[in-house]
């Protein structure tokens, strides 16, 4: 019998106010029994609608059921099958618009929480499983990946699981790429990532970091080197800036610098070395999961008052729901319709107030949603000591300024076939962020795996 | 990790060092920098590509001993080795096409116009490189910079070589002579170069700066190194650190710099304490 409890099992979390002021992880992951019971809601429906609304298509009530059976190295083997990164995944997937959308539990109450089983079944293995995956023999062929974030990690490790000998150049110090520099350790532990990685390592796929490609070697140079095929996987890790007067004050940063100074570089940590500005009064633009994680930074680094500027209204808010629901409940203050005209500075060139005008709600735009309009008259200040602009990112042009026949749109995105991942330049495939503008972590694991696909054709048919 | 080959004091404050890196060796030009973390806990700094031997698969750095990090770097010896070494970042210094050219050095700045002096050289324009020392204990790099100009004018603030006054003094004195200069290359703090490109830009002479704001990543990533040239925002390690001089927005960018000034100051005077202990307990 089903367990036909309305709502999701509830998960344990760090209260609000304990939590704002340190780093741990804010939720803290189901126990068997919660995951049990959680799992018992689960219909095991025939069709399986979740799985429709999963862009990797993870096999939903199968590792489910083994769940209700108590069979987690099985549920994780089953997980593993089209998703390399479940403990990712469980914590950062937006669940809401992707699997537990579609789940049927969700038309009368709460969807089956996925994400949180999954999440569960992936600890689960990370303290009871093993990772000694038996290497498959080398096939010969040598293929380069670049970039190590969701996107390169997932195509790596499904060419090494057919034989490849694959290389991931990586441009930071570390691997992982937003996953590491830019979700924050309070909801992805920088552990988590770096032990799925090693699982990869053992797996036989080498990674060297500290390497900028287009900088230190080109495309063209890799080829020679005797790699037969290249995956790109660099992201869209650009910074967009308002083009605002005070953007060049300190103590405005974009999204990107703060998080990276203190998610890679560790500046919350005092026995780490690079500095941070001891911020007391922040407003942070924007309203995705980028923002969401730039303004709960600032609380946990100490600030006073954490405002979220936002020129659209909250059900626009692209972030994804529990995060917002977090950040509300950690007591940042949202300022919808809201949007910044001007940031203004000290004699020390140091950021002292940020002047906004209120919005309302016009006609739909192309994208369907309702554009802000500004209302007259309705400019006013906030005192701030801190400007973090979290208003999206673009893709990095320097893959594409340096490697000859690789086309990119307008935006800077790197042109594909949309199913094969194939760019304009042969032998070269590319997906993520790189491919589609910022978007979600699953979406280029699902590009990374299908460009896999593509090149193992593409070296087979050579 | 990246193993330093050679290590050599060039004065009080600084050091010179060459550190294996063969892929960034093979690549490096004139006017790139590479950027380099000492340990774990170690910030990443970005310092100028001095020189480099493609052969042997070295990098030469040189550095000022000013914070924390230097410090750090400072106590690693031939044989030891850095934790990373990314490069080479940034563009390279346009310098192709120029007959005369002035290349101008401010104190730790001549380590990086040295090799901008070089690369002229070897291109067959005629180099006059202009040094400017505080006085003359602290002057570095004379007999390479001799070596790779035409003309080396060394200036201290004090006169304790003989040759009292500012770089621009000995700039604007060569111009007044007759020097017909087609570029000038401005390097050090960003006082001299504001001044330097007082003297050049009424006489519009080509002025070709070196910008170093504070980074982090070094490709394009954080915009923390981002400076207005002409109205435009630009981001110094990847269209940089070579702007030019007449465009950039001088005292915006000497702001940015001070940013984090306090809690520079206080980690380099607890690193030195730290280091003073290690001395005593040794
Ligand atoms: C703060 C923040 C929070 C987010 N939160 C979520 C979330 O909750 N859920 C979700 O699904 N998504 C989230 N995202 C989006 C998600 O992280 C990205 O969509 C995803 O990481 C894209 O993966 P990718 O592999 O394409 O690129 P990235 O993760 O950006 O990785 C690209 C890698 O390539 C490297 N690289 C770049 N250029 C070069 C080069 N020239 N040579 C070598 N290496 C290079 C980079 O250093 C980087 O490591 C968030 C993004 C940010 C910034
Ligand atoms: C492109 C570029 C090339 C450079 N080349 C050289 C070189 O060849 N030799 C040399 O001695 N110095 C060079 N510098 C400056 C060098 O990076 C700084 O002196 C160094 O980072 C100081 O670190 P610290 O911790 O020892 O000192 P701190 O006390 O932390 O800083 C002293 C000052 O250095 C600057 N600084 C601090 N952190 C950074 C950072 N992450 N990035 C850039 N500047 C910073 C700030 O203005 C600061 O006030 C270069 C800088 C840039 C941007
Ligand atoms: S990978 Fe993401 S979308 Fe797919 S089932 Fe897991 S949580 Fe849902
Ligand atoms: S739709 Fe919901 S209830 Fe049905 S199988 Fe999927 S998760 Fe289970
Ligand atoms: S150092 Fe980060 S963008 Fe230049
Ligand atoms: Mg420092």
């Amino acid at each position: 019998m089903p367990n036909m409890q309305m709502e999701k099992t509830p998960i344990p979390e760090q209260k609000p106010e304990v939590r704002c002021h340190n780093f741990e992880e804010v939720t803290q992951g189901y126990t068997e029994e919660m995951a049990q019971n959680e799992a018992q809601r689960c219909l095991n429906c025939k069709n399986k609608p979740c799985v429709s609304g999963c862009p990797v298509g993870v096999h939903i009530p199968d590792f489910i059921a083994h769940v209700v059976k108590g069979e987690y190295e099985e549920a994780f083997q089953t997980i593993k099958l089209t998703n390399s990164l479940p403990a990712v995944c469980g914590r950062v997937c937006p669940q809401e618009s992707q699997c537990e959308s579609k789940c049927v539990r969700g038309i009368k109450g709460e969807p089956v929480g996925i994400g949180r089983l999954e999440r569960f079944v992936a600890d689960w293995h990370m303290q009871h499983g093993s990772d000694k995956a038996d290497k498959v023999p080398s096939n010969g062929h040598k293929v380069a990946v670049i970039g190590a974030g969701p996107a390169g990690l997932t195509c790596a490790g499904d060419l090494a699981a057919k034989g490849y000998q694959v290389t991931v150049f990586e441009a930071l110090h570390v691997a992982g790429g937003v996953l590491m520099y830019g979700i924050p350790q309070f909801r992805l532990p920088k552990e988590i990532v770096q032990k799925e990685i090693s699982a990869l390592k053992e797996k036989g796929v080498e990674i060297n970091t500290d390497m900028v490609i287009g900088k230190v070697l080109e495309i063209d140079e890799l080829f020679n080197m005797g790699y037969e095929a290249m995956f790109v996987g660099t992201g869209a890790g650009l910074p967009n800036f308002m083009n605002i007067p005070g953007e060049d004050l300190v103590g405005t940063y974009s999204a990107n610098e703060f998080l990276t100074r203190v998610n890679l570089m560790k500046a919350y940590k005092p026995e780490y070395d690079t500095p941070i500005l001891d911020v007391k009064r922040v407003a942070v633009v924007g309203g995705g999961n980028v923002a969401m994680d730039a303004a709960r930074t600032a609380l946990r680094l100490g600030a006073e008052e954490v405002h979220i500027v936002y020129r659209r209204a909250e059900e626009q808010m692209p972030a994804r729901k529990e995060e917002v629901h977090h950040a509300k409940e950690e007591g940042v203050i949202f300022d919808f319709l809201t949007s910044p005209v001007q940031i203004l500075g000290d004699e020390n060139g140091c950021v002292s107030e940020i002047e906004c005008v209120k919005m309302e709600l016009g006609e739909p735009d192309a994208s369907g949603r309702r554009r802000p309009v500004e209302i007259p008259d309705s400019k006013f200040k906030m005192s701030v000591d801190c400007v973090v602009m979290a208003i999206g990112n673009s893709p990095n042009p320097l893959i594409r300024s340096t490697t000859k026949g690789l086309e990119a749109n307008r935006k800077g995105c790197i042109v594909v076939d949309e199913e094969t991942m194939k760019t304009t330049r042969e032998g070269v495939y590319a997906a993520g962020d790189a491919v589609s503008g910022a978007a979600t972590v699953i979406l280029a694991m699902g590009g990374g795996k299908a460009a896999a696909k593509s090149i193992d054709e593409y070296i087979q048919n050579k | 990790m990246f193993q330093i080959v050679e290590k050599r004091k060039l004065n009080d404050s600084m050091t010179l060092m060459a550190v294996n890196a063969p892929f960034i060796a093979k690549k490096a030009k004139a006017g790139q920098f590479i950027i380099l973390r000492v340990d774990e806990f170690g910030e990443r700094i970005p310092l100028t590509v001095a020189d480099y031997d493609r052969e042997a698969g070295t990098v030469t750095i040189i550095y000022q001993i000013v914070g924390k990090t230097t410090m750090k770097l400072d106590q690693l010896n031939v044989g030891d080795a850095l934790l990373d070494f990314i490069g080479p970042l940034g563009q390279a210094s346009e310098l192709e096409g120029y007959k005369r050219a002035a290349v101008i050095g401010g104190g730790a700045g001549c380590a990086i116009a040295w090799p901008q002096a070089k690369a002229l050289h070897q291109m067959g324009a005629k180099v006059d490189m202009i040094a400017g020392f505080r006085n003359k204990d602290i002057i570095i790099l004379e007999d390479e910079m001799r070596a790779d100009s035409d003309n080396l004018y060394l200036m201290t603030d004090d006169g304790s070589n003989g040759h009292k006054g500012f770089v621009t003094s000995a700039l604007e004195e060569n111009i007044e002579n007759g020097a017909d200069y087609d570029l000038v290359v401005a390097i050090g703090p960003l006082v001299m170069m504001r001044a330097v490109v007082g003297v050049t830009k009424p006489r519009n002479i080509k002025t070709i700066i070196s910008m170093n704001p504070i980074m982090i990543d070094g490709t394009g990533m954080c915009g923390g190194c981002r400076l207005t040239v002409g109205g435009k925002t630009k981001f110094a390690c990847v269209d940089g650190p070579d702007f030019d001089g007449f465009e950039v927005d001088f005292d915006e960018a000497i702001k940015r710099g001070r940013t984090y000034f306090d809690k520079e100051r206080a980690a380099a005077r607890e690193e030195s304490c730290r280091l003073m202990e290690g001395a005593k307990n040794a």
